[in-house]
């Protein structure tokens, strides 16, 4: 396996509160070294609570947003400090899938309009016709009808919305996809759709996707390996199965024992998080969750502890290795 | 289908057919809807009849009528309306009032609706620069706008006025340099709101230029406070011109206009007040109609009314 794309001690800070002359010196670090590599044909799913910075993480990553400081590569080649022109050609391998498909597909066009612009962009020289048909095709693709292509976003149902943005990123056949939480704005009953239809296509057109969800059940269903962020950084990366049976970082246990277990009868000890999820401006020393942290000794506080190899590809930054965690029920 | 009930005999209405033509009958663009609310707005719909009227008539009605707008008719002169062969009577040259605030109505009406074309191009190029820009552009752009906007627009006019000379063509390019800030203002909102916005991000990951997200994703769903202040906009230039020609400094006599046909007629106000009733009168039901046509635009076009 080869990475398609490798992320390297990635960084982004916003600054707040700035004044009218002159940046303001606070800054929310919403990546604060994060370094990943995602590998050809697998689906990497980020997981963590809101605020933890999975979406900047995506749209930094497709450079939809300029990194502070670290480095993306993409394909071997490195995209970090690409002028827009420069990206122009990386912006056909690489796709966005939004989480609200309320918002994110424009009101005033026709689905045919909306899932065609790519090919007004990045393929000038084919015919009227032509590009139809490969509308057509798209549409059908993503399990739509040839007479959606005439409706306004208004006149579809959710599920239906997701599919169109689906076919939007997909026709011009990327590598690589981000789809950011792309069924949590959904209901349940169409998330299982959506979902087998991006493993579906997935399988079809050989992608690569980073899926940033929040949803436990949805994420073991659909990825290969998953990696846990907290407060900007990544805690935790291991394969699914692995992650889901021995969780080496007391956060990943804390969220799987968030997660509901849609069997009443099942009594668990649920491990409680104490307080809320500290200001990313002022985030505390050391491990970031150590104030949250049932397991924490005083050295957490003095260093970042840095993701080490746990098991075979089992990367976990925690400097404990003498607890036990509770796996997964789910 | 052997046994269905539905092949009667042959030539029958097809029932498939008719469940498409009531689909596609529920699934009207949402412009349909729009027209639908406008058109029970009455105040927009008298306003749109009358502008219909007053464009018609200037255009197609000197036509109608025996007297040219230039001619003088000297042993008629101030003739009262309904008097005599001048319907509307005539000036203190003995010129048909009706045709000249026909041809009047032209010069009026066309400074007015190419001022607003002028105004709005230049508010919605500043506005959706500085909307999209943002940062120090969009601030340096929009506290220039600002800075333009504390001139009371009549004095400055009048102050650009009296350096440039009048004609049609520089009175329509004066109102447009001073009526186009509030469409920047507008625009600058609605831009730098809608530019956030996930199907804008969605342009720029597919590697969208700036132009083409500007003016094929953002600005199509401004379109409704563009058109409501397109038609305010028209009002407001027909007034400007107005002013400005009562003043003087507008559009020169002979050429008829609304308001130097005001202007000619302060001083026969008491002698012969119909020469400062009728134009006044054609501003007023101009400018109000185009008002409560922007009024009806706005309401329908508003799209928290689009049922989604």
């Amino acid at each position: 396996m080869t990475a398609l794309v490798e992320i390297d001690s990635l960084q982004k800070h916003f600054p707040v509160g700035g004044g009218l002359f002159g940046r303001g010196k606070k800054q929310v670090r919403a990546l604060d070294g994060v370094s990943l590599s995602i590998e050809k044909g697998e689906i990497l799913s980020v997981v963590g609570e809101s605020g933890s910075g999975k979406t900047t993480l995506g749209r930094t990553v497709l450079r939809l947003t300029d990194p502070t400081a670290g480095a993306i590569r993409f394909e071997g080649q490195d995209i970090t400090s690409l002028s827009r022109r420069a990206l122009r050609p990386f912006r056909q391998r690489m796709q966005l899938v939004f989480q609200d498909p309320f918002a994110s597909l424009n009101p005033r066009q026709t689905v045919e309009q909306i899932v065609a612009t790519p090919l007004a962009i990045h393929a000038g020289g084919s015919s009227a016709t032509e590009k139809r048909e490969r509308v057509a095709d798209m549409l059908r693709l993503v399990g739509l009808q040839p007479h959606h292509a005439d409706r306004y976003p208004h006149e579809l149902s959710g599920g239906q919305r997701q599919r169109v943005g689906i076919a939007r990123a997909l026709i011009l056949n990327p590598s690589f996809l981000v789809a950011d939480e792309p069924v949590s704005a959904l209901d349940v009953s169409i998330q299982a759709q959506v979902v087998n239809l991006l493993l579906e296509l997935k399988e079809k057109l050989g992608l690569t996707i980073l899926f940033i969800a929040h949803d436990l059940a949805v994420v073991g269903h659909i990825s290969d390996r998953i990696a846990v962020m907290y407060l900007g950084r990544v805690v935790e990366v291991a394969e699914t199965g692995t992650l889901f049976r021995s969780p080496r970082h007391p956060y990943t246990e804390a969220l799987f024992s968030a997660a509901p277990i849609p069997d009443p009868t099942v009594r668990r000890s649920r491990v409680l998080l104490q307080g809320d999820i500290p200001s990313p401006i002022d985030p505390p020393s050391g491990c970031a969750f150590r104030t949250r942290c049932r397991h924490a000794l005083p050295e957490c506080a003095t260093v970042v502890p840095p993701l080490r190899q746990v098991g075979p590809g089992h990367l976990s930054a925690c400097i404990r290795d003498d607890i036990a965690l509770q796996a997964s029920i789910a | 289908m052997s046994s269905s009930i539905f092949d009667s005999s042959p030539g029958d209405s097809n029932p498939g057919g008719d469940f498409a033509a009531r689909e596609a009958a529920i699934a009207l663009p949402p412009r349909n809807t729009a027209l639908r609310r406008f058109c029970r707005h009455r105040l927009a719909m008298a306003g749109a009849i009358i502008i219909a009227i007053l464009v018609l008539g200037s255009y197609l009605g000197p036509y109608l009528i025996p007297y040219d707008d230039t001619f003088i008719d000297i042993m008629q002169r101030f003739a009262p309306p309904f008097s005599g062969a001048h319907i509307l009577g005539t000036d203190e040259l003995g010129r048909d009032m009706l045709a000249r605030l026909m041809m009047g109505g032209r010069i009026s009406l066309a400074v007015g609706f190419t001022a607003m074309v002028i105004s709005m191009g230049i508010g919605i190029l500043v506005g959706a620069i500085a909307g999209y820009y943002g940062g120090i552009v969009g601030a340096a752009l929009m506290r220039f706008v600002d800075a333009v906007l504390c001139f009371p627009s009549i004095f400055l006019l009048l102050a650009l006025a009296a350096l440039i000379e009048p004609g049609v063509a520089s009175i329509t390019l004066l109102i447009a340099a001073t009526a186009w800030m509030d469409v920047a203002r507008i625009v600058e909102g609605q831009i730098r709101g809608l530019r956030e916005r996930d199907f804008a991000v969605a342009a720029e990951a597919l590697g969208a230029s700036d132009l083409r997200i500007v003016f094929r994703e953002l600005v199509p769903n401004a379109v409704a406070p563009i058109v409501v202040a397109a038609t305010l906009n028209v009002a407001k230039a027909i007034l400007l011109e107005s002013y400005v020609s009562y003043l003087g400094y507008g559009i020169q006599p002979p050429t008829p206009s609304w308001g130097n046909m005001l202007n000619n007629a302060q001083i026969y106000l008491t002698s012969a007040p119909w020469l400062a009733i009728l134009p006044g009168l054609f501003i007023t039901l101009a400018v109000t109609s185009f008002n409560f046509l922007g009024d009806g635009l706005r309401d329908a076009l508003d799209p928290r009314m689009e049922n989604h």
